[in-house]
Parts: C-alpha cells; sequence; structure tokens
C-alpha cells in the first residue's frame, strides 16, 4: 500500500500536506502526534471515507477507484476499527458480525455464523452474541468491532484511535487484541496515542505534525533518538509523567 | 340531548368518519412508501436525486392542500382525463387519496430525515467501511434506526393527514365528514353548536389515541446507543 504527493484541504485548512508513505505486507505502521496533525485523516483517506485532493493512493500496485461497486469491494478489503465503534445500533453482535459477509461477500447465513463465532471467541466475547450493542462495554464494542473487520478478512486493517473513548482498564483488553493480531502478520496501520503498544507492536513508526509527516523510524530510534525538535518535544510531554 | 340523538339517528355520522378514516389509512400507506422513496432521494450520492427530492419536498411542502385537492378533480380528472372508476364517488374518493398522498408524501419525507439526523454519522461510515453499498446501508443501517427515531414527528404528520382528510371535500368526496357536517348545518340551522361538537370532539376521540400511540412507541422502539 502506498501514498504519494497526497495533499488534502478542509475549506481553508491544509490538513494533509504531500503525505508519502509505504506499508508493506505483513508490516505493522503505528502513527503518532499531536491532536490536529492529520493521523486521522490520512488514515482515514486510505478506504476513502475522506477525498483527497491531489496525489495517488495505491493498493496492491492499483489507484483507489471513484465512488462506486468498484470502491465498495475495495472498502470491503480494508478493514476500518473507528474510536467510537460504531456497531450497528440496531442489529445484534452477531448481526453486525454477519451483515457484511453475507451482503457483500455473498456467503451463505449458516457459514457466516460460524466465521462470526469463531472470531468473537478470538476476541474473547462469544459469549454476547446474541446482545445488542448498548449492553456491551466499551471495550467488548470495540473487540466486536475488530472482529467485524476481520470477517471481511481484508489485507489491511485500519485503526483510528481505537482505544481513545475508553475507560483506562479497558484499554488493554483491545491492545490485547491488536498485539495479537500484529503478531499473527496481519498489516496494520494504528493510529494512537497508546506508546507502549506502539513500541511493543510497531514494525515502524511514523510521526506527524501539522499535516506533514515529519519522522519515520523503528520504535527504539523514534523513542529514545528522536531526530526532529516537534517529535522531541512531543515525546517530552507524554512522557514525562 | 334530544336533538343530539334525533342528529344521529338521521345521519351516519360514523359512517362519514369512517370515510376520512379509509382516506386516512390509504394516504398514510401511499405517503410512507413515496416518503421513503424521497428520502433515500435526499441522502442518495447521486446529486440529481437529492435535486429531485429537495424540489418535491420545496413543492409540496409550501403549497395549499385545497389547491392540490381542487387540481386533482378539475385538473387530472376533468381536463387530463384520468380516473379511477366510472363510479364518481369512488374516482374522487381515489383522486382525494392521491392528492392526500403527494401532499403527505413530502412531509414523511421531512420526518424521515430528522430521524436519519438521529444517528450517528459513525453507523453510515462504519457500514461503508465494509463494503456495503448505498442502497444496502440505507436499508439496512441508517432507515432502520432513522424509523424509529422519527416516530413522534411521523405521528404528528399522520394525525394531520387525519384532519387534512376534511379537505377530500374539496375533491368532490361528499360523503366525508366535514360535507356531512355542512349538510346538517344547512338543515338544522337551530342545531349549529351541537354540530360543531359532536364533529369537533370526533375528531379528538380519533386523534387522542394516535397521539398516545405514538408516545408509547416512540419510548418503546428508541435506539438505545
Amino acid at each position: 500500500m502506498e501514498l504519494s504527493h497526497v495533499e488534502k484541504h478542509f475549506g481553508s485548512l491544509h490538513v494533509l500536506k504531500d503525505i508519502n508513505l509505504r506499508v508493506n505486507m505483513g508490516e505493522v505502521l503505528v502513527v503518532v502526534g499531536p491532536s490536529g496533525s492529520g493521523k486521522s485523516t490520512m488514515c482515514r483517506t486510505i478506504n476513502r471515507l475522506e477525498s483527497i485532493d491531489s496525489g495517488v493512493i495505491r493498493i496492491d500496485g492499483e489507484p483507489l477507484p471513484q465512488e462506486g461497486r468498484d470502491l465498495a469491494n475495495l472498502r470491503a478489503e480494508v478493514g476500518m476499527v473507528f474510536q467510537s465503534f460504531n456497531l450497528f445500533a440496531n442489529k445484534t453482535i452477531l448481526e453486525n458480525m454477519t451483515l457484511a459477509p453475507i451482503k457483500v461477500r455473498h456467503m451463505d447465513k449458516k457459514d457466516a455464523e460460524d466465521l462470526a463465532m469463531d472470531l468473537l471467541a478470538r476476541v474473547g466475547v462469544e459469549s454476547q452474541a446474541s446482545k445488542m450493542p448498548s449492553q456491551l462495554s466499551g471495550g467488548q464494542q470495540q473487540r466486536v468491532a475488530i472482529a467485524r473487520a476481520l470477517a471481511m478478512k481484508p489485507k489491511i486493517m485500519l485503526f483510528d484511535e481505537p482505544t481513545s473513548a475508553l475507560d483506562p482498564e479497558m484499554v488493554n483488553e483491545v491492545l490485547d487484541v491488536m498485539i495479537q493480531l500484529a503478531q499473527e502478520g496481519m498489516t496494520m496501520i494504528c493510529v494512537t496515542h497508546e506508546m507502549g503498544f506502539a513500541r511493543r507492536a510497531a514494525n515502524r513508526i511514523v510521526f506527524m505534525a501539522d499535516g506533514r509527516i515529519l519522522e519515520e523510524d523503528t520504535p527504539d530510534g523514534f523513542f529514545d533518538h528522536a531526530k526532529t525538535k516537534r517529535a522531541q518535544d512531543f515525546l517530552s510531554k507524554i512522557l514525562t509523567h | 340531548m334530544g336533538s343530539v340523538l334525533q342528529l344521529f339517528s338521521e345521519y351516519n355520522i360514523p359512517g362519514a368518519f369512517w370515510v376520512n378514516i379509509q382516506l386516512t389509512l390509504w394516504s398514510a400507506l401511499f405517503s410512507l412508501i413515496l416518503g421513503v422513496i424521497l428520502v433515500v432521494m435526499r441522502i442518495s450520492p447521486i446529486s440529481s436525486m437529492r435535486v429531485f427530492g429537495r424540489t418535491y419536498v420545496e413543492f409540496f411542502q409550501n403549497m395549499p392542500l385545497t389547491i392540490i385537492m381542487v387540481f386533482m378533480v378539475l385538473g387530472v380528472f376533468a381536463q387530463l382525463k384520468l380516473s379511477f372508476s366510472t363510479v364518481f364517488s369512488v374516482n374522487f374518493f381515489w383522486l382525494a387519496v392521491v392528492g392526500l398522498s403527494l401532499y403527505t408524501a413530502a412531509f414523511v419525507c421531512e420526518s424521515l430525515r430528522s430521524g436519519i439526523n438521529t444517528v450517528p454519522l459513525g453507523q453510515a461510515e462504519a457500514a461503508r467501511a465494509l463494503g456495503l453499498s448505498f442502497i444496502q446501508s440505507a436499508s439496512e443501517i441508517i432507515l432502520p434506526q432513522a424509523f424509529r427515531g422519527s416516530v413522534a414527528p411521523l405521528g404528528n404528520t399522520f394525525i394531520a393527514l387525519l384532519k387534512n382528510s376534511t379537505v377530500a371535500a374539496a375533491a368532490s368526496v361528499a360523503t366525508e365528514s366535514s360535507s356531512l357536517m355542512s349538510e346538517m348545518i344547512e338543515y338544522h340551522a337551530n342545531s349549529i353548536v351541537a354540530i360543531f361538537l359532536i364533529f369537533a370532539l370526533g375528531y379528538v376521540i380519533l386523534v387522542l389515541p394516535i397521539g398516545a400511540l405514538t408516545t408509547f412507541l416512540s419510548n418503546k422502539l428508541a435506539v438505545r446507543r
């Protein structure tokens, strides 16, 4: 997956400035940076939840298609996990899991349910399958959201601040699932403020500020020897507590 | 009191209300179908669809119902020669249903749109991110939640529809309640107040349960988030 010379404006605000980034198969990329630096926006452009003004985004060498059936197919290949979980409020956990496999992948109901139960068991919430999303804790909802994305057998998973809306005691149960996924070789792009997770799971850290990618480095290289002043400032603010 | 009983025995008052109830039920059904189509157009990714939906709503919302009903009879039937039946009363009944449905659909559309605004943006984003098409997201995720979030405005729209069904008099539906009321007043000028009260109370009795049902369903169906 590759972004080259990507630019985006929100009105007069220039949110993405000449973004160039390559993610290889099986790589875990963690994007960090201060709020408003464009991390989430970049993550959302990859499955075109946000459009871009110029530049090219390629997945498997193919540029992102225009809105329509091709784009829907591509989105099915890219799993996305949101800050606010976004489980479908009118469907049970099991229905949340099986909706897209049945409608988009045309799986039959039984197979989709078997797959769903397997995945729910993997993230440890199989006992909640018949409940509605609002009956689950935030951590459980987010684990279901990860399983729901996995049910589409995506080539790449995008995580847009998956733990930011969680109570502190629920953060780890979600990060554990993500680390497990990283160890299984899933290609992942994670926007997060969890520096412990970034250090443990990432192959590479990308530091963004003011709409630019300022640094790209290994976790050790970034956390121990940040090159730019901006990154040193950022790290000193979040690591000195 | 005796005069009221005499009015009831002389005229089929429940029968007249029944005509309004039938007008309302048919128009509710058709306006609901049309309103759903319109609201899907209004949120569609295709801009010409959005323009059409919006134009329809603006047109019918801002037009007096009486004009639509008169047009159904003088324009659609008399001039354009479209009719539903050779029996006049049946024909006028259905012309009135069409007029009421076209008009009410604009309000149903806007009620549903207020319901759609209660559905967080993230629900649609999650559906798109999973590869669901616009129609699939709308029918599986957005509209089911929007319906449950728009029970109260929809209820109000249908209450207004029941009251508006009296405008069918303008489409020559002579058997409905307000036509009957005019007729009764003409022959019983000495009991005008009683006649008014009969019809006023009749509508209050019809509307109150709809309001209560709306409130009940609105709470019961609310989407838990």
